[in-house]
C-alpha cells in the first residue's frame, strides 16, 4: 500500500491547540509473513516532524510497533486561529509526506 | 468468615477494575471517533466516486442513490429502498454495483469480481461505501418501508434473522438472540431489539482496527454465513439486502454517525 | 435460499436445507411443544455413536481443540482437524480469559459429577449431538456434523471430567 492521503485537524482551546494527523501508512514490522509464506520486508514510519508556523515544535522517533494507519494526536502550547500547522513524516524507505493546514 | 470477606473483597476489586476497563475503552472510542482512520478511507472513495471507468468512461457522479442523480446527503441513511430503474430493494452496494453496470456500462463480472478487499488494497465498494456513507453523517436513519416490495424485504429480513440453518444449526439469533452475551470477548448485540440495533446501524460501515480493514454491511453478512458454516451468500442477493433492510430498520430514528470503527 | 446461496470450498448447498429438527426450531421460535421435542431428542439420540472402550482421552489435547475455531467454513481446508470452539461459548480452563458466555461456565464441571461411565457417557453424548438432550439447544451437534472425530470428542470428554484437567481445579 502506498502512501496514501493524510488527514489532519487543529482545534484551538483556551491556551492551547489539539491536533489529531491520520496517516496512511502500511508500518510493516517485518516479522509478518504474507499468504505465500514469505517474509513481508519492513517499512514504516521512523520520523515525524511537526512545525508550528514554520518553527520545529516535535520531533518523534517511532518505530514498527506503532500501527498501520497511525493516529497521532497531541496538545500545543499556545497556538492562535489562522497559525500554519505541518506534519510530515519520514520512513525506512526514504519516501516521505507532508501535510499542512491552518488552526481552526 | 475470613474467607467470605477476602470473597467479597476480590469480588469488589474485581467489579472495580472491569469499571476502569470499561472507562478505558470509552474513553478509547472517543477518542478514535474525534479521529478516525476511516475518514481515510472516505478520502480514497471520493476520489474513486469521481473517477471515470467502464466503457462509457463516465465516473459515478450521476449515479441516483435514491435521492435524486448524483445526490449524496441523506442518500446511505434512507438505503435500502426500493429503485423503480432496477424493479427492487436495494442497498448500498447493490445499488453501487447498478450504477457501475448501467451508468459506467462495465460488466457485472468484472465489477463484482472482488467486493471484499483486503488491508493492502481495500475493494471499489469499501472506499465507495465510506464515502457514500459519511456523507450521510447527522441524518435520521430512515429505510424504505412504504412500497409493498420494501415491506416484503423487510418480513424476509426478519424471518431470516431466526431462521436455523447450516451444518451448526445456528441462526442469527444464537449470537445475536439474548442480551448480555459475548462470543469470547466481543459482546453481542440483540439486533432485533432497537435499543440494541440503533448504535451499530449508526456505525457501519466502519474501519476494523484489527485487521485494517474497512468492512461494509455485505462483508457482515458474507461473513457471519461463513462462520455459520453455509454455503456463501451472494453479494447483494434478496437474502443479503432483506436482512440489512431488517437490522436498518429496526435502527430506525437514530441519526447516523459516519463509518466507525471496529476492534 | 437457493436462489441466493452458492456453493464454496467445503459448504455445499445441501446445508441450506433445513432439516427436521431446524424446521421446528425455527417454527417454534426454539421453544417447541414439549411432546415434539422429546419424540425428536429421542431420534437425535439414535444418531449417537459411542466408541469401544473408554471414552476419556486426552485433556492436554481437548484443551487444544477446545481452543481451535476451525472446520467446515469455506476458508476450512477440508480433512484438516477441525477444533470444537468451545471456548467461543464457554468458560473452561480458568487461566483462560477470553470465553465467551453464550453456554453455561464449565468449570468444576467434573469435580461435581465424578468420572462414572454413564457422566462419561452423557458428555460424549452431549457433544456428539447435544439436541439429543435439549432440542433447540445452540449448541452445535459436533459428531453428528463429522465436525470432530471421535478421538477428539473423547480428549473433550477428558478435559471435562479428568480430575487432572485444569478445568477441575
Amino acid at each position: 500500500m502506498a502512501a496514501g492521503p493524510m488527514k489532519m485537524r487543529a482545534s484551538l482551546g483556551a491556551g492551547f491547540t489539539d491536533v489529531r494527523v491520520l496517516m496512511t501508512h502500511p508500518m510493516e514490522t517485518g516479522l509478518r509473513k504474507d499468504p505465500d509464506g514469505k517474509v513481508v520486508p519492513q517499512h514504516f514510519i521512523q520520523n515525524l516532524t511537526v512545525k508550528l508556523n514554520g518553527k520545529p515544535v516535535i520531533d518523534a522517533q517511532i518505530s514498527q510497533a506503532v500501527s498501520r494507519n497511525p493516529v497521532f494526536s497531541f496538545r500545543l502550547k499556545g497556538g492562535a486561529k489562522g497559525d500554519k500547522i505541518e506534519v510530515s513524516w519520514l520512513d525506512n524507505h526514504g519516501e516521505s509526506a507532508a501535510i499542512e493546514a491552518a488552526v481552526a | 468468615m475470613r474467607a467470605l470477606a477476602f470473597g467479597a473483597a476480590l469480588a469488589l476489586a474485581c467489579a472495580a477494575y472491569g469499571q476502569d476497563v470499561a472507562k478505558e475503552i470509552q474513553r478509547y472510542r472517543q477518542m478514535v471517533a474525534e479521529g478516525s482512520p476511516a475518514e481515510l478511507f472516505e478520502l480514497d472513495g471520493e476520489a474513486l466516486w469521481k473517477k471515470p471507468q467502464g466503457p462509457k468512461n463516465i465516473s459515478l457522479e450521476r449515479c441516483d442513490l435514491g435521492e435524486g442523480p448524483g445526490v449524496l446527503k441523506g442518500a446511505y441513511a434512507h438505503l435500502p429502498r426500493y429503485f423503480k430503474d432496477a424493479d427492487r430493494v436495494m442497498d448500498l452496494e447493490t445499488r453501487l454495483l447498478y450504477c457501475m453496470t448501467t451508468l459506467q456500462g462495465r460488466n457485472r463480472e468484472e465489477a463484482a469480481g472482488r467486493v471484499f478487499g483486503s488491508a493492502d488494497r481495500p475493494s471499489e465498494f469499501e472506499l465507495l461505501s465510506a464515502y457514500v456513507a459519511g456523507q450521510s453523517r447527522g441524518v435520521r436513519i430512515e429505510p424504505g418501508m412504504s412500497h409493498p416490495k420494501e415491506k416484503a424485504s423487510y418480513e424476509l429480513g426478519r424471518a431470516l434473522y431466526f431462521y436455523r440453518v447450516g451444518a451448526w444449526d445456528f441462526s442469527c439469533t444464537s449470537c445475536h438472540g439474548e442480551e448480555g452475551k459475548r462470543i469470547r470477548l466481543q459482546d453481542l448485540p440483540v439486533l432485533y431489539k432497537p435499543q440494541y440495533a440503533r448504535p451499530v446501524i449508526a456505525t457501519w460501515p466502519a474501519y476494523r482496527v484489527s485487521t485494517s480493514q474497512f468492512i461494509t454491511l455485505q462483508w457482515r453478512m458474507n461473513d457471519c454465513y461463513r462462520q455459520m458454516r453455509t454455503p456463501e451468500p451472494t453479494f447483494g442477493s434478496e437474502t443479503t439486502v432483506a436482512l440489512i433492510h431488517f437490522l436498518t430498520a429496526t435502527a430506525r430514528g437514530e441519526t447516523y454517525h459516519g463509518p466507525g470503527n471496529k476492534r | 435460499m437457493q436462489r441466493d446461496f452458492h456453493p464454496r470450498g467445503q459448504a455445499t448447498m445441501e446445508r441450506v436445507v433445513q432439516d427436521g429438527v431446524q424446521r421446528v426450531c425455527t417454527e417454534s421460535h426454539d421453544r417447541p411443544p414439549p411432546e415434539l421435542a422429546k419424540a425428536l431428542e429421542a431420534d437425535q439420540m439414535k444418531t449417537i455413536v459411542y466408541p469401544e472402550g473408554s471414552l476419556m482421552g486426552d485433556w492436554k489435547r481437548g484443551e487444544t481443540i477446545a481452543q481451535s475455531g476451525r472446520g467446515l467454513t469455506w476458508n476450512d481446508k477440508p480433512g484438516e482437524p477441525a477444533g470444537g470452539s468451545c471456548y467461543n461459548c464457554h468458560e473452561l480452563s480458568p487461566q483462560e480469559l477470553s470465553h465467551g458466555t453464550i453456554g453455561p461456565s464449565l468449570r468444576r464441571f467434573g469435580k461435581t459429577r465424578g468420572t462414572s461411565p454413564e457422566v462419561q457417557r452423557y458428555v460424549y453424548g452431549k457433544i456428539y449431538n447435544a439436541k439429543a438432550y435439549n432440542l433447540c439447544s445452540q449448541m452445535p451437534r459436533l459428531g453428528a456434523s463429522g465436525t470432530l472425530t471421535a478421538a477428539q470428542i473423547k480428549d473433550l470428554v477428558a478435559l471435562l471430567l479428568d480430575p487432572a484437567s485444569p478445568l477441575n481445579q
